[in-house]
């Protein structure tokens, strides 16, 4: 099953370089060719951003496989954008209400 | 010239919010952002939309409003019974939402840096797109809930706000605040992000609501000082009753007009003037609604047109004891010279009555108002709300240049003063009391004018009957002291002398 992303930028910042570069490399990693990433920059197309009630940026949206998720940051700690992604539980809290 | 220091002009928007124009003086700083903090239930989201639709509505200006708590369908039902039809500016490009409300059952994890660019660049595409010049945003405290990282959230905040400056656009930010007097806002940061403060209140008082509004702060430019009461009305909003800030800029007229009894215009030097506020007070049954009658008919005699605020007494009531007087009510309205409105003080918050009285005024234009009674009135506010009332009403009259007649009732049967009267005496032009007089056995009516501004006047206490044709004034009470104060008391003439002599021995 393939994942569906789309990742908001907004320009091309700083911080836009860093998180495109960290999420390549974790889903590179994790899920090699198994994805689509859709890379929309909200100056050109803040319409697409008003559908997705998208905010803060960058955000990262999994439309496929549900849940439906948001991470948004520059994705420096993969353990939360692999969680994101539904590819790891999230630690201890994550176990604690399964027991 | 190199040495002349840049003097930047704060230029103001006219929000056309019935009343807050006046109290800003000219409206919210044009080009800036303005901060609106309250309570919840202080309507700040009612004002922040309202802000959108009186610029559409005043000359088609765009207006965006970005919600960070309600969804647009909510904002729109909620605010549907006010006629403000946002769904058709919306198709006519005038009105655009940017929502931001939390996603509900969208899990959202942060990692790592971010900032609100998203959010920025759907403001300013909204504001291209409706061509706005004023923008709301509702409200900070629910962005702050949001996201978490309350340091990230504070520079985009500022970030937001430069933003809108560069778009040139007026705005608002609403802002939560936990007590009605105390800090501005939950996050310490409110104030600083906007240059403006704007404070909106709803105390409860002695057991009743007041809203109140307050200009905190407007940086490099004037506005009124201190608590303005407001009222949201159901097919308006929010109406900001100005009061004492209706300039006192009447003429002093020299036209004098009969109070409807000549002996009482002999009493008065010549009669009332034209634009004076007259205020009559005494016990019940002492002959208020009487004299509020004579005034009436004194003007319908000269076809002026006269309007009574009847707050003690129902329509068939006032138009019987008239009648009872000789004075045909019924015939008058016919005629268009009278217009009777009677109300129970109940029915409405006294800020209502106060704009409903405003507003039946500018329609049937009289020339003579009368009031019975104002002290009615006191029942439905607090001493404060009230105090505001008399201000506002009897500065309303002046500024309309024309006659008021008040009345007010104390509270016990044989004189002394009424809370009205503590408020009201120093705003009227003329005071007339009426006061029983217990005299061998039998309660006469005795009537004195107190004061009568800019006019020689009787000082004398006259006792009054009344029958069948009204009012009759006759001669002053002699070997009586003691009447003002409630306590008449027979003297004989020696007894009075010594008294006298007494006030002004040196050996006290």
């Amino acid at each position: 099953m393939k994942y569906l992303l789309k990742l908001f930028l907004t320009g091309q910042s700083e911080t836009s370089r860093r998180a495109v570069e960290n999420l390549k490399t974790i889903l590179e990693t994790h899920l090699s060719d198994q994805y689509e990433l859709d890379i929309v920059d909200t100056l050109d197309d803040p319409e697409s951003a008003t559908a997705d009630g998208i905010i803060a940026t960058p955000t990262l949206i999994k439309d496929l496989p549900p849940p439906l998720r948001k991470v948004i940051g520059d994705f420096s700690d993969s353990e939360k954008v692999l969680f994101g992604l539904g590819l790891v539980a999230l630690d201890e809290d994550q176990e604690t209400t399964d027991t | 010239m190199a040495n002349q220091p840049i003097k930047s002009k704060i230029v103001k928007l006219e929000t056309k919010i019935d009343g807050f124009d006046h109290i800003s003086i000219g409206g919210l700083p044009k080009g800036r952002t303005t901060l609106l903090s309250g309570t919840a239930g202080s309507a700040k989201t009612v004002f922040a939309i309202q802000f959108l639709v009186e610029g559409i509505r005043a000359n088609g200006s765009g207006g965006v409003f970005v919600t960070f708590e309600e969804s647009p369908p909510d904002i729109k039902l909620n605010t549907e019974g006010f006629g403000w039809e946002i769904s058709e500016w919306e198709i006519e490009g005038k009105f655009a939402f940017v929502d931001a409300s939390p996603q509900i059952g969208v899990e959202t994890i942060v990692s790592g840096e971010y900032d609100f660019g998203a959010l920025i660049a759907r403001v300013e595409h909204a504001v291209k797109k409706t061509q706005a010049t004023r923008v709301s945003l509702d409200s900070l405290s629910a962005i702050f809930n949001q996201f978490k990282d309350d340091q990230i959230v504070r520079r985009e905040l500022f970030r937001l706000v430069g933003a809108l400056k560069t778009l040139g656009v007026t705005s608002i930010i609403t802002a939560e605040r936990t007590q009605e007097y105390g800090a501005i806002g939950r996050y310490g940061v409110e104030e600083f992000v906007a240059d403006n403060v704007i404070i909106l209140r709803n105390v409860l008082e002695d057991e009743k609501r007041r809203r109140t509004m307050e200009i905190l702060k407007y940086r490099g430019t004037s506005h009124q000082k201190g608590e303005w009461p407001f009222t949201i009305m159901p097919d308006k909003g929010i109406v900001v009753i100005p009061l004492s800030a209706i300039e006192l800029g009447q003429k002093s007229s020299n036209i004098r007009i009969s109070s409807g009894v000549s002996e009482l215009d002999e009493m008065c030097g010549g009669g009332f003037f034209r634009d004076s506020v007259i205020l009559v007070s005494g016990a019940t049954g002492t002959g208020k609604t009487l004299m509020s009658t004579h005034f009436i008919a004194g003007g319908t005699a000269k076809m002026e047109r006269c309007l009574l605020f009847a707050f003690e007494e129902s329509r068939e009531q006032l138009f019987r004891n008239a009648n009872g007087w000789g004075v045909d009510f019924e015939k008058m309205e016919n005629d268009g010279v009278l217009k009777v409105e009677a109300r129970y003080p109940e029915t409405a918050n006294l800020e209502d009555h106060l704009l409903n009285i405003q507003r039946v005024i500018d329609e049937f234009k009289p020339m003579r108002v009368a009031v019975d009674s104002l002290s009615a009135l006191e029942r439905v506010s607090t001493i404060k709300g009230f105090r505001e009332f008399v201000i506002g009403l009897t500065s309303f009259i002046k500024h309309r240049e024309i006659t008021g007649f008040l009345t007010s009732t104390t509270t016990s049967l044989m004189g002394g003063t009424s809370i009205t009267e503590g408020h009201i005496s120093t705003i009227t032009d003329s005071i007339i009391l009426l006061r029983y007089v217990e005299m061998y056995g039998e309660m006469q009516r005795g009537v004195t004018i107190l004061k009568m501004r800019g006019s020689m006047h009787d000082k004398s206490i006259r006792q009054f009957s009344i029958d069948g044709k009204g009012m009759h004034v006759g001669k002053t009470f002699r070997n009586v002291v003691g009447i003002l104060a409630g306590n008449p008391q027979h003297v004989d003439n020696n007894e009075e002398i010594q008294r006298m002599d007494g006030l002004f021995s040196d050996d006290k």
